[in-house]
């Protein structure tokens, strides 16, 4: 891994925000490299700065200060069109919040980066159902995002996710809005992902134990700042897979 | 994103605010339909204008003289081109040579006599003019009882009004108001003798030179009287007007002693016949002046009413300027609510932006996608638009002409929505749209992604 050049690279990367005469210091000089294949998940309590962080490796935040690489991309120096080509092609986001647009159907709302890539119509629907029957929802296609389950609404925002092929995945809290067993079938899909397509996991959390069960490496941010990076030895991925059986 | 998919996308969009979505369409229909109401009502003017300029053959006529004619002796248009002595004498060639010109439809002599007509054996002295059989289209005849005559050379006449009420003794009376039915319902049918000076060549001279002469016989000719007409059909003339019409080829065959006849004799033209006028038809008034000057350049004198049709068209085309005004204003207003629609969805819709530029859709996608909406709803308003304009438009005539046949007038389509009216109306309420369109497009664009994603 030390001979790859990394997928995530971070200096000195800041993001402040005015309120008032106040300036808010989200994210705080963090320095952070991340491996290509590597899954981290990122820690911390809630305003501790992991989403903005995320939003800033996303490319839909500009640092403050600081530059961040992701596949050699410096997202600091992007002009807005290519910040948006990166988001289309680089990395894939899945939210707590699922955010599906619930006036699509699954079909569609996995459709939508392939339109945005101008990828052909034809083509365009076997890779959407390829990508539902990967998170097994090959039954739900046409189905409303109002008439599924959390997880099914979740597994559906993961096809989105991942339909571009990117080479990064950003997941923002996504189990927060499920239940635990729900919540170990979407982990044991992003760690399958993580592991067949060789595909950097960046996992924001303030679940301990989540993170342990499926990350290789911890970073704990407080105010905005790094405040411990832990690689962990022993992952027991028997315990993950098993709980998805 | 490719143009389809940002169509099919902006036409789901829309789909999904039904009620405002149509309320807006609507409001661009009403624009679109004024619009094309107040242009449709200018140009059917306009054209029931061209109608009956065209049909009163004044505005497509031109006057052709010689230049030898002692009556032109002085004009203006004398004063630059062939002198008298050069210019061309107008006789058959000449005229034939007129008819051959680009947009003329026919030239004919005009052949007119003041001459005796007797009617129960009362002498009648009146005018007599040979009609051509195309100004059967003349709308002077659209009112006329009886017919039009039945062949280029008939013995029938047509009179005027005036003089048919000087037949039946009628204006000797007093009674001017009586109406052309109850003249024609005496007259009809009855035959009316025509005395006339007969033009009658003689043999040339043995000794071959080209003296030449005529002898003037008297003849006389019975015609049926077959129509009575209320307007003047010779009305461009202010003098020399006729009452009496009979057809151009029974006229030309009468070989009536004609004023050039004597002028042609001193002019020692070799007994070739000249015709004193010529009258011109040109297939649209639009055509009269190149027409003019082509006839001018061949040496003779041409007169004609073009300059009014010209005041004409540029009446119309500052009414139809204030029409269009005044119908785009309705357009103006429809297009204030398409901002106000495409605003409150940016509101609506802001997750979704946020969802969408989150997944990669730059603001290039993000404002295609507004401009398509305003686009579709412009493109249905328009059509939309065009259909209730043409409705007015029906509702319009039907209503005018009820109006006229009240008022004992022909029907008239006082509205018309021609073809590329219906295509332009529509692509400029695309255009209208599209220009409403820029400000919110503009502003969904450049929506932060994280504030539209943390928006509930």
């Amino acid at each position: 891994m030390g001979q790859q050049s990394p997928a995530i690279h971070t200096q000195n990367l800041c993001r402040h925000y005015q309120m008032g005469e106040t300036v808010i210091p989200a994210v705080d000089n963090v320095s952070l490299t991340v491996a290509a294949g590597e899954f981290v998940a990122l820690l911390g309590q809630s305003g501790s700065g992991k989403s903005s962080l995320l939003n800033l490796l996303a490319g839909l935040d500009r640092p403050s200060s600081g530059t961040v690489f992701v596949h050699g991309n410096d997202l600091a120096r992007l002009s807005r069109q290519e910040l948006a080509r990166f988001r289309l092609r680089t990395v894939g986001m899945v939210f707590q919040s699922f955010n599906l647009i619930p006036s699509m159907t699954l079909l569609e709302n996995v459709e939508l980066p392939l339109r945005f890539a101008e990828v052909d119509r034809a083509q365009r629907e076997t890779l959407c159902r390829e990508a539902l029957g990967r998170v097994g929802l090959s039954g739900r296609v046409d189905h409303r995002p109002v008439e599924l389950s959390g997880g099914e609404q979740q597994r559906a925002a993961l096809a989105r996710a991942l339909i571009n092929r990117p080479d990064v995945l950003l997941a923002d809290e996504p189990t927060g809005n499920l239940d635990s067993r729900t919540g170990i079938e979407i982990m044991n899909l992003i760690r399958e992902f993580n592991e067949s397509l060789a595909m950097t996991v960046v996992l924001v959390t303030h679940e301990r134990a989540v993170a342990e069960r499926y990350a290789e490496r911890m970073i704990f941010l407080g105010d905005g700042k790094v405040v411990d990076d832990q690689v962990i030895e022993n992952r027991d991925t028997e315990f993950a897979n098993k709980d998805a059986r | 994103m490719r143009f389809y998919d940002v169509a099919e996308l902006a036409v789901r969009n829309l789909r999904e605010s039904v009620l405002r979505n149509s309320l807006t369409t609507i409001g661009i229909s009403v624009g679109v339909a004024s619009l094309v109401a107040m242009l449709s009502l200018g140009i059917g003017l306009q054209q029931l204008a061209n109608r009956r300029l065209e049909k009163s053959g004044l505005f497509d006529t031109v006057i052709v003289t010689s230049r030898r004619d002692l009556r032109n002796f002085g004009r203006e248009q004398e004063q630059s081109g062939a002198t008298p002595a050069e210019s061309p004498s107008l006789d058959e060639a000449a005229r034939q040579q007129i008819e051959h010109i680009a947009n003329v439809t026919e030239a004919y002599p005009d052949i007119r006599f003041v001459t005796e007509l007797r009617y129960e054996d009362k002498p009648h002295l009146t005018m007599v003019a040979g009609l051509p059989f195309s100004s059967r289209n003349n709308e002077a005849f659209d009112e006329m009882a009886g017919t039009f005559f039945s062949s280029q050379d008939a013995p029938e006449a047509i009179l005027q009004k005036s003089f048919a009420e000087q037949l039946l003794g009628k204006t000797s009376r007093g009674d001017a108001n009586m109406k052309v039915p109850d003249l024609a319902k005496p007259l009809l049918g009855k035959e009316i003798t025509l005395r006339y000076a007969e033009r009658a060549a003689t043999s040339p001279e043995p000794s071959g030179t080209a003296d030449s002469g005529y002898s003037v016989v008297s003849r006389e000719t019975k015609l049926k009287i077959v129509g009575i007409c209320d307007v003047d059909p010779d009305s461009l003339r202010q003098q020399g007007r006729a009452r009496v019409f009979v057809p151009l080829n029974l006229a030309q065959g009468l070989h009536v002693m004609q004023p050039s006849d004597l002028r042609d004799t001193t002019n020692m033209l070799g007994g070739k016949s000249t015709y004193t006028t010529v009258e011109v038809r040109v297939k649209n008034p639009k055509y009269v002046q190149d027409v003019e000057d082509t006839i001018k350049k061949m040496g003779f004198n041409t007169f004609s009413i073009v300059d009014a049709t010209k005041n004409l068209r540029q009446f119309f085309a500052v009414l139809d300027l204030f029409l269009g005004i005044f119908g785009s204003l309705a357009l103006a207003v429809a297009s204030i609510g398409i901002v106000n629609t495409l605003v409150m969805a940016i509101l609506e819709r802001r997750r979704e932006i946020g969802i969408m530029k989150a997944i990669g859709a730059g603001d290039t996608d993000v404002k295609s996608l507004f401009f398509a909406e305003a686009g579709v709803m412009g493109a249905f308003g328009g059509a939309v638009g065009v259909t209730l304009g043409w409705i007015i438009g029906r509702a319009i005539n039907f209503g005018a002409n009820i109006y006229l046949k009240r008022q004992h007038f022909p029907p008239e389509q006082i509205w018309f929505v021609p073809w590329w009216l219906g295509f332009a109306a529509i692509a400029f309420a695309v255009a209208v749209s599209l220009i409403s369109g820029v400000y919110p497009a503009g502003r969904a664009a450049r929506l932060d992604p994280v504030e539209a994603l943390r928006y509930q």
